[in-house]
């Protein structure tokens, strides 16, 4: 599903250029719930935006879904990542004047789909996290974990190939932050391909296989026994 | 384009902060509303000068003889003329486009000695001698009997149409005024019409009044003045200007009357059309002055909006990234942006507009119950015309407003707007 070979990134910090990212190789198959874990600083982040297309890699190659990504013009990256990609961020960054089911239907707006179908489409991601009757309230009025769940159905909305999780538990308490999990789990469950980027261990292991990072390469990458959150829970 | 998704976001993104949107809007509201109560004010202006010219054909002139000035075939300067009544067919026949002409002879008037009697009134009166023509070129509208005609005029017969005013004055409430006879100059005139004028081009509607009019060749005969023509006025076909006519006119002129052609001076003339051009020049003007001030009002009304739209798109950084990144194409953002402001415009646009119609409404009615009649300000209105080019400037001036701050929302990288906080 997703294809990366010899990824470099860096930024110009005034006169010097920080290299974050030296030589990223690293695939995930589909299905697979994948974290990437790293200490602040070790190019997690700047990885997860260059798959998510919200950024461009210098050099290196990267094909998600056997489409190679590179050189995109703003509107075909749009495209790409409305059909491709799911995103959920650490702060919920969900539309505050928008009600919840608005804030799911949004990718589905971005796909043309007609205003009935929408709202149909998103109520029904609204009830698989368990929302459906907070549909029209406003993310105010939504606590953390309520936030991310709606996030999560607006991951989910567009039926993308891949969903990329930044820090996804990062604001929330550890209860809150387990049942997000025992979430993806189920998502990952039903075969939707899922990357997560965190720093915290617990979180890391509740993820089928961890990716660690460190100073912009990869120290280590291998496979773990899933910890299912519903035991945490 | 203008689907009903596109509506509620806009109106989603405008009601999130309603205080500040009305003030946004106020600018352009006050701008367009100021432009239409100019443009009005310029229009009502307008109409009141121009009634006084209302039903004059404007394209006319008068012409009257002057000493001449210069020496010419044999002929000392400084001699006295007359326009003869064949000048009428040569004129005419030589000159092509002119409408009418009509010869006319005048006594007495304002000022001058009581001229006119009936039984044991009398006043003093403007009395012409004219042709039928005239009331083409001087509209006047017959209440009652009416206006001279050719017959008349072939059988010099020697019957008056007095106006409103003279007839106020000469005849008794009551008192059967046409077959009646009136003495101008000791000479027997029968009324056949009575006339009453609307307007007049020096203002004076009441002295407009008090004229008679009686057939040029009976004015000749009883009054003496052989073949002379005391004036004549002159109105040129619709497509021609009585202007650019006016030299050759001179010309069959001075040839009948061996004027010098270079003799400029022997010729006195009025012409209608150059001062009705001159105050249509002057309203010209005056539209385009209201137009100037009116848009720039406008204009600081718009970069209001477009300052506002800045600091919304600042504002709104982070949720123009969470768009991009849910897959908003950069033309989406920017029509989005673009759209709120050309909204934004027209809805505060058309409010200041209908509120200046309104305004226009009280002043009409106000004017309405105005006791003058001679009032310089009548009617003062903005027509549909207007109203659209004002559409217009609005819609220009929404995408002007909503350029930049557009520019601006899709030039932050997805990236570095998502980490806005």
């Amino acid at each position: 599903m997703i294809e990366i070979k010899d990824l470099h990134k860096s930024y110009k910090v005034g006169k010097n250029s920080l290299h974050v990212l030296k030589g990223i190789n690293f695939s995930v198959k589909e299905g697979e719930l994948v974290s990437i874990m790293g200490s602040s600083g070790s190019g997690k982040s700047t990885l997860l935006n260059i798959l998510g297309m919200l950024d461009e890699a210098e050099k290196g190659t990267y094909h998600l879904d056997g489409v190679e990504i590179k050189n995109l013009s703003e509107k075909i990256a749009a495209n790409y990542r409305n059909k491709f990609l799911g995103f959920i961020f650490q702060s919920f960054n969900l539309i505050n004047y928008k009600n919840a089911l608005d804030n799911v239907a949004l990718p589905l707006y971005y796909q043309n789909v007609k205003r009935k179908e929408r709202t149909e489409i998103a109520m029904s991601y609204l009830e698989k996290v368990g929302l459906a009757q907070w549909a029209k309230h406003l993310p105010t009025e939504l606590s953390g974990g309520q936030k991310q769940r709606v996030a999560i159905a607006r991951a989910l909305a567009g039926q993308p190939k891949v969903i990329l999780a930044d820090e996804l538990t990062g604001a929330l308490d550890s209860t809150t932050s387990y049942e997000i999990m025992e979430l993806i789990q189920e998502i990952n469950d039903e075969g939707k391909t899922i990357l997560v980027v965190t720093h915290e261990d617990d979180i890391a292991h509740m993820t089928k296989r961890i990716v660690n990072l460190r100073d912009g390469i990869i120290i280590d990458d291998r496979k773990v026994d899933q910890v299912k959150a519903k035991a945490h829970v | 384009m203008f689907s009903k998704d596109k509506w509620s976001e806009v109106i989603e993104a405008l009601t999130s902060n309603v205080f500040r949107t009305i003030l946004t809007a106020f600018g352009v509201f006050w701008g367009i509303f100021i432009l239409c109560i100019l443009l009005a004010a310029g229009k009502g202006l307008e109409n009141g000068v121009k009634k006084g010219f209302a039903g004059i054909s404007a394209n006319s002139m008068f012409m009257w003889t002057m000493p001449t000035t210069k020496p010419y075939d044999g002929l000392p300067k400084g001699r006295r003329y007359n326009f003869k009544i064949d000048d009428v067919a040569a004129i005419k026949s030589e000159v092509d486009g002119l409408k009418y002409i009509s010869p006319r002879n005048q006594l007495g008037g304002f000022r001058g000695t009581n001229n006119v009697t009936h039984g044991l009134k009398s006043g003093a009166y403007n009395v012409y001698g004219d042709y039928p023509e005239i009331i083409k070129q001087e509209p006047t509208d017959i209440i009652e009997g009416r206006f001279i005609n050719y017959n008349d005029i072939d059988q010099a017969r020697k019957v008056a149409v007095i106006g409103e005013g003279v007839k106020k004055e000469l005849f008794e409430v009551g008192e059967p005024v046409l077959g009646s006879y009136i003495k101008v100059q000791g000479v027997n005139f029968m009324i056949i019409g009575i006339y009453k004028r609307k307007s007049s081009p020096d203002g004076n509607i009441e002295e407009a009044q008090k004229n008679i009019f009686v057939p040029f060749t009976a004015f000749s005969r009883a009054f003496n003045f052989g073949n002379i023509v005391g004036w004549m006025a002159i109105t040129a076909e619709d497509d021609k200007s009585v202007t650019a006519l006016k030299s050759s006119i001179f010309d069959v002129v001075k040839s009948r009357h061996r004027i010098s052609p270079d003799d400029n001076n022997a010729i006195g003339n009025f012409d209608l059309y150059e001062q009705f051009k001159k105050i249509s020049g002057l309203f010209t003007a005056l539209n385009f002055v209201a137009y100037f001030i009116g848009v720039l009002i406008l204009f600081s009304g718009v970069i209001g909006i477009s300052n506002i739209m800045l600091i919304v798109v600042k504002e709104r950084t982070k949720e123009i990234g969470i768009r991009r990144a849910l897959g908003a194409t950069p033309w989406q953002i920017r029509g989005q942006i673009l759209f709120e402001a050309v909204f934004l415009t027209i809805i505060s646009g058309m409010a200041g507009i209908s509120f200046a119609t309104l305004v226009l409404f009280g002043i009409n009615k106000a004017l309405e119950f105005a006791p003058s009649q001679d009032s310089m300000f009548i009617n003062p209105s903005v027509d549909f015309v207007t109203v659209l080019i004002a559409l217009v400037i609005l819609i220009f001036a929404g995408l002007l407003a909503g350029f930049i701050p557009a520019q601006n929302a899709i030039r932050v990288k997805p990236v570095e707007a998502l980490r806005t906080e």
